[in-house]
Formats: C-alpha cells, structure tokens, sequence
C-alpha cells in the first residue's frame, strides 16, 4: 500500500475517534454499564484499526467497524475473567448479539445518559466536568489536569476511581424521571459550563495545543445536550450565555496582546453570527416561561451586546438580572458583577456597600473582588486603599494581560 | 503542610530586575508577595542573586572541584523560593499558577520533608 493510502487510513482513524468517540462509548457503556471497561474496548479497537485500514482499506461504516472490534475486546476480555456480575445477563446479550456484520449503521446516540451519569450525585462533584471531557469528548487524562491544576497522575486516578465508583455503586445509564429532571439537569449543565470557563479564562492559548479549546469543546456539548434533549429552557440559557461570551474572543486583547475590558472593547470586533444564534436560543428559552439562572447570566450578556447597536450599556438592568440571581443562589462571584453594575448604575458608593457586605473571608482568594473594589475606591479617591486593593487583585491575577492591565491602573 | 515554590526564570527576566522597582517585574512580585502575605500562606523565602554570582563546590574521590556558576546548566535557572503553608497540593498549585514567573518562567512546586528534617534535627 502507498503512503498516501496509509495517510488516508490514518486520517479517518482520528477522524471517527474526533467525532464518534462519545457516541461509540457512550453506546458501549449503556451496554456494559462500565464506562472504564467501554473506553478500554474502543481504545483497543482504535488500535487495531491503525493497523487494519491501512492494509484492507477504510470501511463503508468506520463507526460499525469498530463497535464490532470492540465487542470483541469486550468478549475476549470477559472470557478471560470469567467475572459473575449482575449485569451479566446483559453483557451476554451484548456479545452474543446479532451477528458481527450486521451492526446497526445507525446505532443509537446514548450520550445523553452518559452524561447524566458523569454529574451524577453519587460523582463527587469536582469530577463531573473531567468525566465529561474524557469519556464523551476523549481527552486525555494530561490535557484534563492541566485545564484543572492537578498534577496529570492524580488526575488519572481520580478518573479511574469515579469510573469504577461508577461500575460499582451501579449507577444506571438512564435519562432521569421527570421530576428528577431539573436538579440532574442542572448538575450537567455545570459541568459544561465549568468546562467553558476553563478554556475561557485560557487566554494565552495553552490548552488549544493540538486541538479545538476547552470553550470550544463546551459549546459543543451544548449543542449535542440541545439535539438531544429539546425544549429545556436551562439547556438554551446555557448555549446563549456560552456563545454571547465565544462572541467577544478577538475583543479581548489589543493588538499589543493587551487586556481590554468588556466596556471597553470594540463591538465591531464581536462576531455578529454567534450574538445572533445567541439571542435567538435566548428567546426561544424565554418562550418556555421557566426562568433559571443560566437564561438570567445569558440575559445579562446580552445587555453587553446590545452596546453594539445602542452604543451605551443599560447597568441598571444588568443590576436587576444580578439581583435576581442572587436570589436563586448566591455567590461571590455574583454578588460582585452586582457590585459592579449597581455601581454603575447607582455610583460607587452603593457598590461598595454590596461589596463591604461580603465576609472577608470568602474573598481572601478572589480575584475579581479585589479588581472591582480596587476600582471603585480609586473612584471614591480612596487612593491608599485602592491601591492595597489593586495590590490584592494583581497578586491573585494568573493571566500575565490582567496582571499588566491592573499593575498600569495601580500607578 | 508546607510546600516550597522553587521559582525557575529565564536570563531576561533575571536582567529586567535591575531597574528601580517601578518596573512591571518588580510591581507583579511585590503584588503577589502581598496576597500570599494576607492570605495567611506565607512561611517565607527570598529570591536570590542572579545565576553568574553561584559558585558550585563538589568533593569527588578526596578533590575538591570549584566550578564558577550554578550547578545546573540548564536556560531557566533558580531565581528564588517561597514557603507556605497551605492545606493540599491543590491549594499550592493554585498559588503557582498566580506566581509572576508561571508566565514569564516555570515554577516547581514541592513539598517539604519534615519527617527527614525531624530526624536530621533530632
């Protein structure tokens, strides 16, 4: 076979690993009801592939191709343990089902219910968005630790115990009943969300080595959540919010690489497309009359944008949409954007007071506290404290443009 | 537990110290060393002179041997180190990552041996 052959084979082995992956283990693990077993399998079948096309050529069905070899790793593997499990009667089902030829071209998307299971309440939640990544997106346990600042050992075996918590607590590969819906919905939701924030904050690029963001990537699982799972308010809130903010990456940095703020930067740099597709799930959202808090952050992002047409920010409604949120669940990080706007909006003084309201402690390590409320004491000329502040907000800053940014407003 | 920060920089961040203190250097630190002060973290350290004023001693089979510069000959050189105190790993790599020269460098993080210490001491 020629090289350019074995190149092509090479190509459409990553080709379905970039794009089936999910499907293929999400597939495998409601069969199995073992995730680490099911990735094994397709990483096997990966394997085999790589050697396999080159030589026989790419197959008309990629994706039946290696379900069948994984089924295979997947006999092979449980012939050797001869394991007795409860789900055995399925497992036999599984491997001894139709014929090897005659997979289903069209077998079913089941990653819904994986990823319901990877933020289940039995999941320790800090792992629901690194499960997320690497059982429905296939990322690697390396790339996974550095988007969470844990070293890449501990990261893979903190995955490994959450699958086999997973297998062993029996958590069932299911959509959750009706009235369950809301709360699970909402852990998935997170997760994604927690995975956009990472990429979003990454803006010097480290994590976009050899392949798309982590931003990317989370919107991504928007959309696939959307397809999946249509006419949940919170599921359009969440793409609105992601996408208003995607809509604003070459406005975040001059062109010396310099930080610019929201209110400052250049509408004509947002991507028109993406504010669009964001206000359009935000209405439809809107539609359903169950307000939640992702359409509240949406709607929020959505004032900025309008900045765009109107040329001017309304702060007071921001204020209310940060209000309301609050109202649903406190946080620090939105009890300061309320700081922020209703300083904006009221002057700086009623920002403050939002801000002195916050126990000290909660904020010892925010940097985003220290940053507005550096701001508005600069503005009251409260220069000696302000400058404490800004002092606080450059030490907790981890992106060097912030860091710039804030050391030039300290002088 | 105790972690050390070892602070790893390059040779133009070594020479951007050189100025007044009014530089961007001088200020990142100064901001840094304030929140890990506030923050409770801070145990102590001290950066340390440029790698060229090192002077590595090694005795081999009975000979010493001097050598002028650092032990390492590596581009990125030990420029400092910080203490904290800190409750895990995690909480030390988050502080890490706020460290100036995360960007500009690389910064090891490692922690302390304080049973090899006790038994050194005792």
């Amino acid at each position: 076979m020629s090289g350019g052959e074995e190149d092509k084979a090479h190509r459409a082995v990553e080709r379905v690993a970039r794009e089936s992956y999910g499907r293929l283990v999400a597939y495998l693990s409601v069969q199995t009801q073992d995730v680490a077993g099911a990735e094994d399998a397709l990483s096997e079948a990966l394997l085999r592939a790589l050697t396999a096309w080159p030589r026989d050529g790419v197959p008309q069905n990629p994706e039946a191709w290696l379900l069948t070899a994984a089924r295979r790793s997947l006999i092979d593997f449980f012939r050797h343990q001869k394991v007795v499990s409860a789900s055995e009667p399925d497992l036999l089902l599984f491997t001894q089902g139709p014929a090897e030829t005659s997979v289903e071209p069209n077998f079913p998307d089941e990653r819904l219910k994986l990823l319901f299971v990877c933020a289940h309440p039995a999941i320790d939640p800090a792992m629901h968005t690194p499960l997320m990544l690497q059982t429905v997106l296939g990322l690697d346990a390396i790339r996974i630790a550095s988007a969470f600042l844990v070293p890449p050992k501990t990261m893979g075996q903190r995955l490994v115990r959450a699958k086999t918590k997973i297998r062993d607590a029996g958590i069932r590969f299911e959509v959750p009943e009706k009235h369950q819906l809301p709360e699970r919905l909402e852990a998935v939701l997170e997760a994604i969300y927690a995975a956009f924030g990472i990429g979003w904050d990454d803006m010097a690029g480290v994590d976009q080595r050899g392949g798309r963001g982590l931003a990317e990537e989370a919107i991504w699982l928007g959309r696939v959540l959307l397809q999946l799972l249509p006419g949940e308010a919170e599921v359009q809130g969440l793409l609105a919010l992601m996408l208003h903010c995607e809509a604003r990456r070459d406005a975040r940095r001059d062109r010396d690489g310099r930080y610019v703020p929201l209110s400052e930067q250049d509408p004509k740099l947002w991507s028109i497309p993406l504010i669009e597709e964001a206000e359009r799930h935000l209405a439809e959202a809107s539609r359903y009359e169950r307000p939640g808090r992702f359409q509240l952050e949406a709607a929020i992002q959505s004032v900025h944008a309008e900045r765009g047409r109107s040329g001017r920010i309304e702060w007071a409604a921001i204020a209310q949409f940060y209000e309301q949120l609050n109202r649903i669940s406190p946080t620090i990080g939105r009890r300061t954007g309320y700081a922020a706007a209703l300083a904006e909006a009221n002057g700086a003084e009623k920002g403050l007071a939002v801000l002195d309201a916050i126990e000290q402690e909660a904020v010892s390590a925010y940097q985003p506290y220290w940053a507005v409320r550096a701001h508005l004491l600069e503005l009251l000329g409260r220069n000696t404290e302000a400058t404490r502040a800004y002092d606080r907000a450059i030490g907790l800053a981890e992106d060097p443009a912030v860091r710039e940014f804030l050391l030039k407003k300290r002088r | 537990m105790q972690f050390a920060l070892l602070i790893y920089e390059s040779p133009q961040a070594f020479a951007s110290r050189k100025s007044d203190g009014t530089d961007s250097y001088t200020g990142a630190w100064r901001a840094y060393h304030k929140a890990l002060v506030e923050s409770g973290a801070f145990v102590g350290g001290d950066p340390l002179e440029i790698p060229d004023t090192g002077t590595t001693i090694r005795i081999k089979d009975g000979k010493r041997g001097v050598q002028d510069g650092p032990y390492a000959d590596t581009k990125e050189q030990l420029g400092g180190f910080t203490i904290l105190e800190l409750p895990s790993l995690d909480a030390a790599l988050e502080w890490a990552a706020r460290c100036p020269a995360a960007s500009y460098g690389a910064v090891e993080v490692r922690p302390l041996a304080p049973d090899t210490k006790r038994r050194i001491v005792e």
